[in-house]
């Protein structure tokens, strides 16, 4: 976007070609997340937290690494530990860091009924503008990853900003800089997208695991957050990744035909209505027939 | 409950301007509070339903106002209805004079009404009226709360989600049909019925007109 104001296509007075142009940017960013090389050191959440300005929450242990079941209006990056038995009897302890993917076709936006609540960048960042948020909880129901929360004192709703304020400054999100080894990657799309199957065909290749792979999900239009996964068969297995996620038929119904036949149906029916009274026009009541009393059907038409 | 009162006339059909108590102040005064809460919920409902009529949220205090209020007059309306419900329910039995009205339909709509069977206090489109808003409040309670309290539903669970934005949208748009329907009936086509929402009176000619064997009942003379 920034970009674009630098990108030359004419000089006054200048010999030879334009420098630079027709020069095909891609400003499609994508963060990679390479759950084969994470440690679940949870410096990520830290700097996230570190960033945004939030401060730790309460955790709760259920016998596991896992510190709380899901990210909160105030914790946008959480590592999904889940201790997997494989077919060996041996076990993995499978870790994958959680937050919004920026769907391409995101379902929160989609759902969202306020003016400016979502908005979604060229460069592929989904963002809320909590001063326009009204705090209905449809975006809620449009993700399908469970991301966007609720706050209830400010009864906005907040998520991951993919470090909107960072990128847009030329700077890595905050997440990225902390990883120490890293498994965590920034960059346009089409890199990342690269760098992610060169690395799932090193696994599948060097490793002895045969269904690494890549998970893009089609389902959302691809995503801006993209991870490589030892078993890209089964991404459940990833703290609940779905495998093909969508949204909801019943959003895309709602804000589809539903909207079509209803808008329909009420417009329809005023010009309906309209159109009734100025061919039949009013009922009026009708003078009582004097025999009316001894013969209740008088002035009845047969 | 005075509905029916009648001041005493010893020949009925000379005093077509009599009138005869068809609401008492009651069911004026829950009419009213509910009717004033469904436009609320009409507006702000409207507005969160699209975009071309968020401004709609705007005339009502803003989107997180509108978003604040809208389940609370939907209690509101809620309860107007079910007081509805209980003052209203043992008229609203749909017998065979209603069918045969029913049936008779295409007459009313096109303002033959001398043509009509005699009905009682209520016709079969008020009838409909009255269950279809009915079993709407009823839905649109439940779906209300889901979406209410959408961030109290854990992820499990989030079938009722999906549930409740459809039933909660599509059940309005009956509910609005049947507004649209109810406020031209009453304040544009039938004339009389508006003021009788007002003050409680209609004529005796406007009864003896539209619900003739509620007249007879109310004027105490037995139908043959």
């Amino acid at each position: 976007m920034s970009q674009a104001a630098t990108e030359l296509i004419r000089i006054s007075g200048h010999a030879g070609v334009v420098p630079g142009k027709g020069l095909n940017r891609e400003f499609q960013v994508c963060k990679l997340v390479d759950t084969t090389t994470c440690i679940g050191c949870k410096a990520c959440e830290v700097a996230c937290l570190e960033w945004n300005g939030y401060t730790f929450t309460e955790t709760t242990f259920d016998n596991s690494y896992q510190t709380m079941p899901e990210t909160a209006w105030n914790y946008w990056n959480l590592i999904k530990f889940n201790e997997h038995e494989r077919a060996d009897g041996t076990m993995m302890l499978l870790m994958r860091k959680d937050q919004c993917m920026h769907c391409a076709d995101p379902g929160c936006l989609a759902a969202c009924p306020a003016d400016a609540a979502i908005v979604q960048y060229a460069n592929g960042i989904v963002d809320f503008q909590e001063a326009n948020c009204i705090g209905c909880g449809y975006c809620m129901t449009g993700c399908p990853f469970n991301i966007p929360k609720f706050d209830p004192p400010s009864r906005k709703v907040f998520k991951c900003t993919l470090c909107n304020d960072r990128v847009s400054v030329g700077l890595e999100p905050a997440c990225i800089k902390a990883c120490p080894t890293g498994c965590l990657h920034f960059g346009v799309k089409s890199e990342m997208k690269e760098l992610a199957e060169t690395r799932a065909a090193q696994l599948r290749t060097n490793s002895g695991f045969q269904d690494a792979g890549v998970y893009d999900p089609a389902g959302v239009g691809g995503t801006h957050v993209i991870y490589v996964l030892h078993d890209a068969k089964h991404p459940e297995l990833y703290g609940g990744l779905p495998r093909d996620p969508q949204i909801p038929w019943s959003v895309r119904l709602w804000k589809g035909p539903l909207k079509w036949i209803g808008n329909l149906a009420m417009v329809g029916g005023i010009v309906g209505m309209a159109l009734h009274y100025m061919r039949f026009g009013p009922k009026k009541e009708e003078p009582i027939p004097p025999n009316a009393n001894a013969d209740p059907d008088a002035g009845r038409r047969p | 409950m005075t509905t029916g009162a009648v001041s005493r006339s010893n020949s009925a059909s000379q005093n077509n301007e009599e009138t005869i108590v068809r609401y008492t102040f009651g069911e004026r005064v829950n009419h009213w509070i509910g009717a004033l809460s469904y436009i609320y919920l009409l507006m702000t409902g409207l507005a969160f339903w699209s975009p071309y009529l968020y401004w709609l949220a705007a005339v009502v205090g803003g989107g997180p106002t509108a978003r604040f209020w809208h389940p609370w007059f939907g209690l509101i309306f809620t309860a107007t209805q079910f007081w509805t419900f209980k003052a209203w329910r043992r008229d609203m039995g749909i017998n065979d004079a209603d069918r045969a009205w029913g049936k008779a339909i295409p007459d009313y709509v096109e303002n033959e009404d001398e043509k009509l069977p005699p009905v009682g206090r209520f016709n079969f489109g008020q009838k409909i009226f009255f269950w279809g808003i009915f079993y709407s409040v009823i839905l649109l309670l439940l779906s209300g709360v889901a979406l209410w309290y959408t961030e109290t539903l854990p992820w499990s669970l989030r079938f009722l989600r999906f549930a409740a934005i459809l039933i909660h949208s599509s059940v309005a748009l009956i509910t609005i049909g049947l507004f649209l329907i109810h406020v031209y009936m009453s304040a544009v086509l039938e004339q009389g019925s508006f003021g009788s929402m007002i003050h409680g009176y209609v004529t005796r000619a406007w009864a003896w007109t539209f619900h003739r064997t509620w007249y007879y009942d109310v004027i105490g003379k037995p139908r043959p």
